[in-house]
């Protein structure tokens, strides 16, 4: 067994060492009437060859986004991975590190994160960013705890555009808590700001907007802020900071707190994780943070070094009062992002956005034009928008697959009241061709 | 970029930067791009550029090579972090969770576009619930402690069902600090149980808490001292007889594959770190995964969705109106997932078996090697871990603290100091089952080595570390003035 180098030589001699005749008399504290009798039933263990013919069956089952041109979005998204990255992170010296308990041995992970919490604040516009979450829904209901904590109040207002997979996740956070959730309803693809006044008040913790939303469009974010602060209430904005080089800082937009999924940053799509929650907030709220947190200081010498700091919010001090149950980050995804960041840099960013946003108005005019075809909510929007289709979306999807075309995410599943709407994301990587042939294949699947 | 040839590094990504410089390549547009921009309102654009750095290609590759020289991490270093199983990360699984067809599968894709994936996760679950001997796995939670929560929080659904309302949760002073905190999230009232001198349950203080208002117990096993409570089944039923649930922290579970099954030792739900047992990279510090076991009576309340088979099809069911919901946006940490199938599949049920008698084995080893020169916390055998106090060295001004930084300058990670609570001067040692004889002997030999220093030049230790890039850091400066972004200062 290549992973067990201890040898049946060295086992006797630990054995004798140890003054025991077998492990079975290391092992006397478990209960006999429960020690399994049995070999476990599990498959038979394959050889590295064979493992990998296995593994390369199944993955050969799955429509992946090379093999398939991928306008799927809905919080995840096929953005360009540059080269380095995958080699960076597979530096043993970073993959198989742990937390930085011991920061004079953990520098390198340690100052990735200073640099991703400064890329991060920057981006977003806040004052400080903590060391990551695992995913945009889950950072998403850390913060709506956390503006609970802050002000006390007991409602929570989320717009009807915000990704309804977040909302589960935020519905299930905060039934131990016993927060209520109110919806603003968002009738023509944006939030209703009328009915968010309405909605807003005394006992509203938290206002929660996504912008761009989950049907693409953009969000006034500004004043959906006044609404928030004129009744004393957070504002968290959800956002996605690939877009960032171009679309307005939602700190600069009024924004208390803004998280995010930051899986466009380098990370791969990955069916779902693991991901990188972001999460960023004004600096009023720097001792209330849930997760890590590198700060800068100095060793004996003098000399700067960085270690885990402010760390009395956290579970194993803390323990039942900590901020947040969390005790890992994503280190390893918050690396991708550096490296991507620094990689993409102040000018590449701004290309992607603009790119992407580019290809998504081709694509969205493009797709308008199929008959039949509409744009569902006639909003501005950035890298995604929502269609309306006089076929099935589903079997629409399911026909463009056929000609190796993601054509997006039927909604009918996570949306029932736009069943006959298919959601459409179109990044920098796809091509005029490409979208070309999605449009001629919708045409003739609508027909 | 500067070219710094100097042994120790010390520069940000932010001070290579200049104007200018660039490490993307971008095609050009093939659409307009004006007329798109022009339909973004002006004022949802932004008005001042992010300060991001501009360096070239190499810049980048050579910081981040530079600063990963900085990182002591399982490839380079005996690591012996207790209670974070640091075993070897097989590079077979990053192999597999880099496969196209994993890597580069959109959540979304519809069911019949991902069945590979889907299979998959149906069969790690599977096997995931034979180790433990559960009834149902859901691989959502994306570590540990989202892992404890979402299995709190089906106890409290199952207790609602049922029309009780149970308010608090019993836990073990010596428990890991997720577990009151996701107990808390999840609304209970945190009630902590003494552990008597061996870091055992205090059975007496266990019954007198154990009132018709508790809704679970939850405990390590083995316990955080390394040890198997040896009445741990006496408990469950205990609990059970009050109608409380009980919950095994999985933490440990490397010790046990293969010898017991939480589930035949009563427990009802259990969570498993995929990042400590099953060998997928901690990564500096994630991600990891923490899959949540259950017995059948718990298994209308998993998280949704459920991946399950139906005739020769795998699906994600969402129609569970019992369930707790979701904790992540999509289906939990899927390339976790493919490297700890991918783990499992490589060592079959002998190999298991067979890891966790070596864990054992190299646990007691390193306890009788340095039980001679350090106080041992609870007597033997210890399972996979064992806990040391440095109370000995304490007296002679020598703290566990200073070991740890003592063991960098030799050539070692540090073990796990300070926990469990109930231990003075903690050091928790788990040396896993992929680490041979002789790094063991030489991690054994430093051990003793200090321990010498200890009595004979204790201020040499104070010193410690001294080969490391940086010395002692100034951790209160850190925290009362937080410095927590670059702002072009040095």
């Amino acid at each position: 067994m290549r992973y067990l180098p201890n040898t049946p030589q060295n086992q006797r001699a630990m054995l004798d060492a140890i003054g025991v005749r077998s492990v079975e008399d290391l092992l006397v504290k478990i209960p006999a009437k429960a020690r399994l009798s049995r070999p476990l039933a599990l498959p038979p263990a394959l050889a590295e060859s064979d493992l990998v013919r296995h593994l390369r069956g199944l993955a050969a089952r799955n429509a992946d986004a090379d093999s398939f041109t991928c306008f799927l979005g809905a919080g995840a998204y096929d953005h360009y991975v540059p080269s380095p990255i995958s080699h960076l992170v597979l530096r043993g010296e970073f993959l198989t590190a742990y937390t930085p308990y011991q920061p004079e041995a953990s520098q390198g992970t340690l100052r990735t994160i200073y640099e991703y919490q400064t890329m991060i604040a920057e981006l977003t516009g806040m004052d400080v960013a903590n060391a990551s979450i695992y995913d945009g829904g889950s950072s998403l209901a850390e913060a709506v705890l956390m503006a609970h904590a802050v002000n006390g109040r007991g409602e929570i207002a989320l717009t009807g555009a915000v990704n309804p997979l977040y909302r589960r996740v935020v519905e299930t956070y905060v039934d131990g808590p016993g927060l209520r959730l109110r919806e603003v309803p968002a009738p023509a693809g944006v939030t209703d700001l009328d009915a968010a006044r309405r909605v807003v008040g005394g006992k509203t913790a938290a206002l929660v907007v996504q912008s761009p939303n989950f049907y693409g469009c953009l969000e006034d974010v500004t004043a959906a802020a006044e609404i928030a602060h004129a009744a004393g209430a957070l504002l968290i904005v959800v956002s996605d900071p690939v877009n960032l080089g171009v679309l307005e800082a939602p700190g600069r937009q009024g924004a208390d707190v803004v998280v995010g999924e930051g899986q466009g940053l380098g990370v791969p799509l990955g069916f779902g994780g693991p991901y990188l929650g972001v999460f960023a907030a004004k600096q009023d709220f720097v001792r209330r943070l849930p997760g890590r947190l590198v700060g800068a200081t100095v060793d004996l010498d003098g000399a700067r070094g960085f270690a885990l700091t402010l760390q009395t919010r956290e579970q194993h001090i803390r323990r039942a009062k900590a901020t947040s149950n969390i005790c890992t980050n994503v280190a390893l995804c918050a690396l991708m992002a550096t490296i991507y960041l620094a990689i993409l840099g102040k000018q590449g960013l701004v290309r992607v956005g603009e790119l992407s946003t580019a290809k998504a108005h081709y694509a969205a005019r493009r797709l308008a034009e199929v008959p039949g075809v509409t744009l569902r909510f006639p909003q501005p929007f950035f890298k995604e928008f929502t269609l309306k289709l006089p076929k099935s979306p589903e079997r629409v999807a399911a026909r463009l697959a056929r000609q190796n075309i993601l054509a997006g995410l039927p909604l009918k599943g996570l949306d029932r009241k736009h069943a006959d709407c298919l959601l459409v994301a179109v990044t920098e990587k796809r091509t005029k061709d490409e979208i070309d042939a999605f449009a001629d294949a919708l045409g003739k699947a609508v027909a | 970029m500067p070219y710094d040839n100097q042994p120790a590094y010390d520069r940000l990504v932010f001070e290579l930067s200049s104007p200018g410089r660039m490490a993307f390549s971008l095609p050009e547009s093939d659409v307009p791009v004006e007329p798109a921009l022009a339909a973004v309102p002006e004022k949802y654009r932004r008005r001042q550029p992010a300060a991001l750095p501009e360096v070239s290609e190499l810049d980048v590759v050579r910081h981040y090579s530079r600063l990963s020289q900085m990182n002591y991490g399982i490839d380079t270093h005996f690591y012996p972090l207790g209670s974070c199983t640091m075993k070897y990360n097989p590079r077979i699984n990053e192999d597999a969770a880099r496969l196209a067809g994993f890597a580069r599968l959109h959540p979304l894709a519809a069911e019949a576009l991902s069945q590979g994936a889907l299979q998959l996760m149906h069969e790690l679950a599977g096997m995931l619930a034979e180790i433990a001997g559960m009834d149902a796995v859901s691989l959502q939670p994306a570590a540990g402690a989202q892992g404890e929560l979402a299995g709190v929080l089906m106890i409290r659904a199952y207790h609602e069902a049922r029309g009780e309302k149970r308010t608090k949760v019993l836990i073990p002073d010596s428990a890991h600090g997720t577990n009151p905190a996701s107990t808390a999230l999840a609304g209970y009232e945190v009630i902590e149980v003494k552990s008597d001198a061996e870091g055992q349950v205090d059975l007496g203080d266990l019954e007198r808490h154990l009132a018709a208002d508790v809704a679970a117990f939850m405990i390590t096993v083995p316990n955080t001292l390394g040890n198997f409570e040896p009445r741990v089944t006496e408990i469950a039923e205990l609990c059970h007889a009050r109608g409380a649930q009980v919950y095994m922290d999985g933490a440990n579970l490397n010790a046990i594959l293969g010898l017991t099954r939480p589930g035949d030792l009563g427990f009802d739900v259990c969570h498993f770190n995929l990042h400590k047992t099953f060998t997928t990279p901690h990564g500096g510090g994630g991600p990891g995964a923490g899959p949540v076991g259950v017995k059948a009576h718990l298994e209308p309340f998993l998280p949704v969705p459920v991946v399950a088979r139906r005739e020769q099809t795998y699906v994600l069911d969402w129609k569970r109106p019992q369930s707790i919901g979701k904790l992540q946006a999509f289906w939990g940490n899927f390339g976790m997932h493919v490297r700890a199938y991918t783990y499992i599949r490589t060592m079959g049920a002998d190999g298991l078996r067979a890891v966790s008698e070596n864990a054992v084995l190299n646990a007691n080893y390193v306890m009788k090697r340095l039980e001679q020169h350090y106080d041992v916390a609870a007597p033997g055998p210890c399972m996979h871990e064992c806990v040391l106090s440095a109370r000995k060295q304490k007296k002679l001004g020598v703290t566990a603290m200073d070991i740890a930084k003592r063991l960098l300058d030799l050539g070692f990670y540090a073990p796990s100091t300070y926990f469990p609570l109930i231990v003075e001067e903690a050091l928790m040692i788990e040396p896993t089952e992929t680490e041979s004889k002789e790094t063991l002997d030489a991690f054994c030999e430093a051990m003793i080595r200090i321990a010498r220093e200890a009595e004979t030049a204790p201020e040499a230790i104070h010193q410690a570390p001294v080969t490391t890039p940086v010395r002692r850091l100034d951790q209160t400066r850190a925290a009362r003035e937080p410095n927590l972004r670059w702002r072009g200062q040095r």
